[in-house]
């Protein structure tokens, strides 16, 4: 009923700002005004909504952190893209591991990441996450935080720039729309 | 500098003659090896006596030297900020015997002897609470002695079926790298190439 095949697009390629996307909005308002609903894909819809609020679990173990909190305040902002820092793990979305994991700390990392919802993500922010780095032949360091739990991207440097933060960021994006599953 | 250290540390060993082993000069600073069992009396001195008032204490740590009989040195370092100086006060202990606790001159030495215990292995008696303070829960050794592995004896990782974080012994996929320090790439020497040219002009 409220199907226009006009309106129908792909959520997987937004479109970038310009003529064609103020059509699209243009004709989605008309849509609105004029019959009050409109339709879209559920999974769509779901990936739209689980990007768009990616709110990470504070975590910061090192001096990666330093550069996560830049990623976060005015400069490069990643209230943008609907990044908060929740202090709870069961707001939370991904964990952003910032820093060298020990063993001391294994334990307590893991319990904060069952602690979260599904669905969840990790992102491994430096190559301290990574793999170690520095410290990979350390008596107290984990060889990677890996080997506690499961990790969805891997952001190289030490530390990361914040750019380099924030485009792993949009890569989870990236494969959150491209997992695209409801339940996981 | 040197001469006002010299007399300081005269000054010392005459106030102390018991307890002082003996003084010497280093690195600019005035080192003081004291007996194990007096290292409080020594440290209340410096805190209280009027041409000392070293009313700060820095620093607590150890040192180990495993060619010695007596292996440990434990290191009190202090700072005057009236006379604008600062003092390194040793004593020497081996793994069994303790050094007394020296909290109740500095309460902030607690943490620190805490720290040499767990990092050193060297014992503090009368100390109110002496148990590990940085390494992991239920960790053994003690990691900066020369004879323990950089690399430890046990790595973490999380077991599915288990459903926690278990330890394992460790198992490296690539072997530790012992850098040759005699090479010119890999080792760090203490000679800027060129520097004995610089020598035999001024021989």
């Amino acid at each position: 009923m409220g199907m226009n095949p006009e309106i129908q697009t792909s959520v997987a390629a937004p479109l970038p700002p310009g003529s064609e996307q103020d059509a699209l909005l243009k004709r989605v308002t008309g849509e609105l005004t004029d019959k009050g609903f409109v339709i879209a894909k559920l999974d769509d819809l779901v990936n739209w909504i689980r990007t768009g609020s990616l709110w990470p679990m504070t975590f910061g173990l090192a001096c990666c952190a330093v550069e996560m909190m830049h990623a976060y305040v005015s400069r490069y902002d990643l209230d943008r893209f609907g990044v908060v820092p929740r202090p709870s793990p069961r707001q939370s979305d991904v964990i952003i591991v910032a820093g060298t994991l020990t063993n001391k700390m294994a334990p307590a990392f893991r319990k904060v990441y069952d602690q979260m919802a599904e669905p969840r993500y990790v992102i491994s922010m430096g190559s301290c996450a990574n793999g170690g780095g520095y410290y990979h032949y350390s008596y107290s360091v984990v060889r990677g935080c890996n080997r506690v739990v499961p990790v969805d991207i891997y952001i190289p440097g030490c530390p990361p720039t914040a750019e380099a933060l924030i485009y792993g960021i949009l890569q989870l994006q990236k494969k959150i729309r491209r997992t695209g599953t409801l339940w996981r | 500098m040197d001469l006002a250290l010299q007399e300081l540390g005269e000054y010392i060993a005459a106030a102390l003659p018991e307890e002082i082993v003996e003084t010497e000069i280093g690195f600019g600073e005035l080192t003081v090896l004291a007996q194990r069992g007096a290292a409080a009396t020594v440290l209340t001195f410096l805190r209280d006596d009027v041409n000392c008032q070293f009313q700060q204490l820095l620093d607590v740590c150890g040192v180990d030297y495993p060619e010695r009989e007596l292996r440990f040195d434990v290191v009190y370092n202090l700072l005057s900020l009236t006379h604008n100086r600062r003092i390194r006060v040793k004593v020497r202990t081996d793994e069994e015997t303790p050094v007394p606790s020296v909290t109740g001159v500095f309460s902030s030495a607690n943490w620190w002897e805490r720290e040499t215990w767990d990092l050193m292995g060297i014992l503090f008696s009368d100390h109110p609470d002496l148990r590990r303070i940085m390494t992991d829960y239920g960790f053994e050794g003690h990691p900066l002695r020369k004879e323990f592995p950089t690399t430890g004896y046990v790595e973490v990782r999380y077991d599915d079926e288990l459903k926690r974080v278990v330890y394992e012994p460790v198992k490296l996929v690539q072997e530790y790298r012992t850098f040759d320090f005699l090479s010119p790439w890999e080792g760090v020497q203490a000679l800027l190439p060129g520097d004995e040219k610089a020598a035999k002009e001024d021989g």
